[in-house]
């Protein structure tokens, strides 16, 4: 039994392309049922984010599933698959395995590392299961995806450190004040990136948001969209010693907060620490409050510095994320070739013959005056008596048209006559978890 | 046995030490793991030596500059060990056991052996006297390590170096308060060996006071430490200020200790 997928993500294919061809989460079951409907294909799964759409399936016939796949997919959205053949990706066995590793461990995101991917390839898992697409190889197809996914969090440090500008601002912030709960935020102007900042800070808990702007309608605007208190820009150095997180981006050609200003301010806060994110370009807060005692400064190359690093230091970790993948792949696939038809039933046969041969070794040594030729009819028996029993599982094995049952019965035999080895077993345990 | 004792815990926290150094140099989850447990051995030992030497003295053992400056390490990481444990701060370890470790050899190069008990430190107030001395010193020395955490990584924050010791070391805000933690649990102790030193010093030489220069640095250690808890609670001196006045704190409360009995004849001179 083959796995394959057949797919387009972020990497090959627009967003123009990739929305024509996404799935809806609450129309799940009607793919699902066309897909395992087709000949050949026994499983199927749908992976389908913003980022990319997945088919993985399990197949006897790599060519013919995956262009069944293919077609499946044009048709189903109603795409020439002319336009859609370009953008796609097909991949089986090893390759497929390496696929679906490295997309649930986030190697293969837009950013790499971010979690998110995880928790979306499981719900499309979910998808499957409960409509019974999924049988016993993509089942154990993807609980080996998540827990590689698993090993690679807890090993490597890929999803660590912040990669966004606005990230990096609150980790910073962790750093200087520990928990943000208590904090208040003040939003100094507006800008793409300050909201999102801010958005950020809101998230993480912090107590109060202030909102200031040179036109007071603009503040008492962004303040309602934050839930946050608009403040008065002519009395910004009244409020500036109740913040502790300063987000500024005005349009002002000169610099609104000045070193002489925090001294002041400093002294009236009891010198409770300040951290202050200019984001504007001219820059809005003069770089000499950064020697100010307990103020911190950091303008937007500074956060765009921190980003740089930390996606450095991604790329070091993705490099040993990779490594585990390439370990747990050989692992799978012992798994999985164990599932052919033919070795079982070899194996099979051979542990009941191991069984008879000894048996009756052991009853004919303790039999003494046996009549002449009984020794080969004795044996001629009990060969008979095996293969009639032997007959029926053996030819159900042998049957194709039976889909993923196949699979089951293999494992199942496997298990029932102990015919397995020690890594199955190892994979049967991770399953569990 | 006492030798063998005091120099296992001397050989235990080398080795702490080298393995909270490496974790600076290349922090690993394993590695401040076991560098704590190697401590908790360490404190361990230690307390056995301590037990061992007072069930052989008869007395309190911390009548002498080895036997003091061994309880003032044992306290040091006595209190890193209930720090570790309320914060969880392997980091930690890297400043305060090369501190425990250093004491621990100075300690080692004073005489070892038992010397007949000086008749004025027969009292009951010995052990008072001393244990709330040395227990103040040690939460000093914490918030001594402590603030040169607070300006390593306010260094950091402001020169924007944020390397792999920037995200071990923890926020300023959590060093700020174990340093202060450790200065309101020290600030007391010191007051009441004070207190104590001159109850003891009124039945023991006839006056509560008498201006020994050990007596006037501990009340200079003790002005220099309610300043800055005074300054914290009006003016909130605190953060940079706030740390470099307890590593200021921490220097002279060492001369108090050993400038003063090495250096400065006097009453309180024990060797």
């Amino acid at each position: 039994m083959n796995i394959i997928v057949v797919g387009l993500s972020h990497k090959t294919a627009a967003v123009e392309i990739r929305e024509k061809v996404a799935f809806s989460p609450t129309q799940m079951e009607k793919p699902l049922n066309a897909l395992v409907a087709l000949p050949d294909i026994t499983e199927a799964v749908i992976v389908s984010t913003c980022n990319r759409v997945e088919i993985y399936a399990t197949t006897r016939d790599v060519a013919g599933g995956m262009a069944r796949l293919k077609r499946f997919l044009a048709d189903y959205h109603n795409v020439p698959l002319e336009t859609l053949e370009k953008h796609l990706y097909s991949h089986h066995g090893e390759e497929a395995t390496r696929h679906v590793f490295r997309v649930a461990s986030s190697l293969d995101s837009m950013v790499v590392g971010e979690p998110q991917i995880l928790g979306q390839i499981k719900t499309s898992y979910g998808y499957a299961a409960e409509f019974k697409s999924s049988g016993i190889i993509l089942n154990r197809f993807l609980h080996k995806a998540f827990s590689v996914a698993k090993r690679v969090r807890t090993e490597t440090k890929i999803a660590s450190s912040a990669v966004s500008v606005a990230f990096a601002a609150v980790e910073l912030a962790k750093k200087i004040f520990g928990e943000l709960t208590d904090k208040t935020v003040l939003l100094i102007g507006a800008g793409e990136m300050c909201e999102l900042a801010a958005k950020h800070f809101i998230n993480v808990g912090v107590r109060g948001v202030m909102v200031t702007n040179r036109t007071y309608e603009r503040a008492e605007k962004l303040a309602e969209e934050f839930d946050a208190k608009p403040v008065h820009f002519e009395a910004l150095m009244d409020h500036l010693p109740k913040a502790d997180i300063i987000l500024s981006s005005t349009g002002a050609p000169h610099f609104i907060i000045h070193q002489k200003d925090m001294e002041d301010v400093l002294r009236r806060r009891k010198l409770k620490p300040m951290f202050f994110i200019d984001i504007a370009v001219p820059r809005d807060i003069d770089p000499k409050v950064n020697d100010v005692e307990n103020c911190y400064l950091y303008t937007v190359d500074d956060l765009n510095g921190v980003v740089a690093t930390n996606l450095e230091q991604r790329k070091i970790e993705a490099a040993k994320a990779e490594a585990i993948v390439e370990q747990e792949i050989g692992q799978f696939f012992k798994w999985l070739s164990s599932l052919d038809v033919t070795p079982t039933i070899v194996a099979l046969r051979s542990h009941f013959d191991e069984i008879r041969k000894a048996e009756l070794a052991k009853t004919l040594s303790n039999w003494k005056d046996l009549p002449p030729g009984a020794e080969k009819k004795m044996d001629a028996l009990t060969n008979a008596i095996m293969n009639k029993l032997l007959h029926h599982p053996t030819s159900l094995l042998k049957r194709t048209d039976q889909g993923s049952r196949n699979d089951l019965y293999v494992d199942a035999l496997r298990h029932l006559f102990d015919l397995e080895t020690g890594e199955q077993q190892e994979s049967m345990m991770e399953l569990e978890d | 046995m006492n030798a063998l004792l005091f120099n296992s815990t001397l050989v235990i926290y080398a080795v702490v030490t080298a393995v909270y150094l490496v974790y600076l140099l290349k922090p690993t989850e394993s590695l401040g793991k076991t560098g704590l447990w190697l401590t908790m051995a360490g404190f361990l030992v230690h307390c056995g030596f301590t037990l061992n030497r007072f069930l052989d003295a008869g007395h309190t053992p911390i009548t002498n500059l080895h036997e003091s400056l061994s309880f003032f390490s044992l306290s040091v990481v006595g209190i890193f060990l209930l720090l570790e444990r309320r914060y969880k701060i392997s980091i930690l370890g890297s400043f305060m056991m090369p501190l425990a470790l250093l004491i621990m050899a100075i300690s080692a190069s004073f005489s070892t052996v038992i010397p007949p008990l000086n008749p004025a430190l027969k009292s009951k107030w010995l052990a008072v006297h001393t244990i709330m001395a040395f227990l103040g010193y040690a939460a000093f020395a914490i918030s001594f390590g402590v603030s040169i955490m607070y300006l390593i990584q306010s260094h950091f924050l402001k020169t924007r170096r944020l390397g792999s010791m920037f995200q071990k070391l923890p926020s300023l805000d959590i060093l700020d308060d174990i340093s202060y933690r450790c200065l309101t649990f020290g600030f007391p102790l010191l007051t009441f060996a004070i207190i104590s030193g001159a109850i003891w010093a009124e039945t023991a030489w006839g006056t509560y006071w008498s201006w020994d220069p050990k007596e006037t640095w501990s009340l200079i250690t003790w002005f220099i430490y309610a300043a800055l808890l005074h300054g914290r609670l009006t003016t909130g001196w605190r953060g940079r200020k706030a740390a470099m006045l307890s590593i200021f704190g921490f220097v002279i409360m060492l001369f108090t200790f050993l400038g003063v009995n090495l250096l400065l004849p006097g009453l309180h001179s024990y060797k």
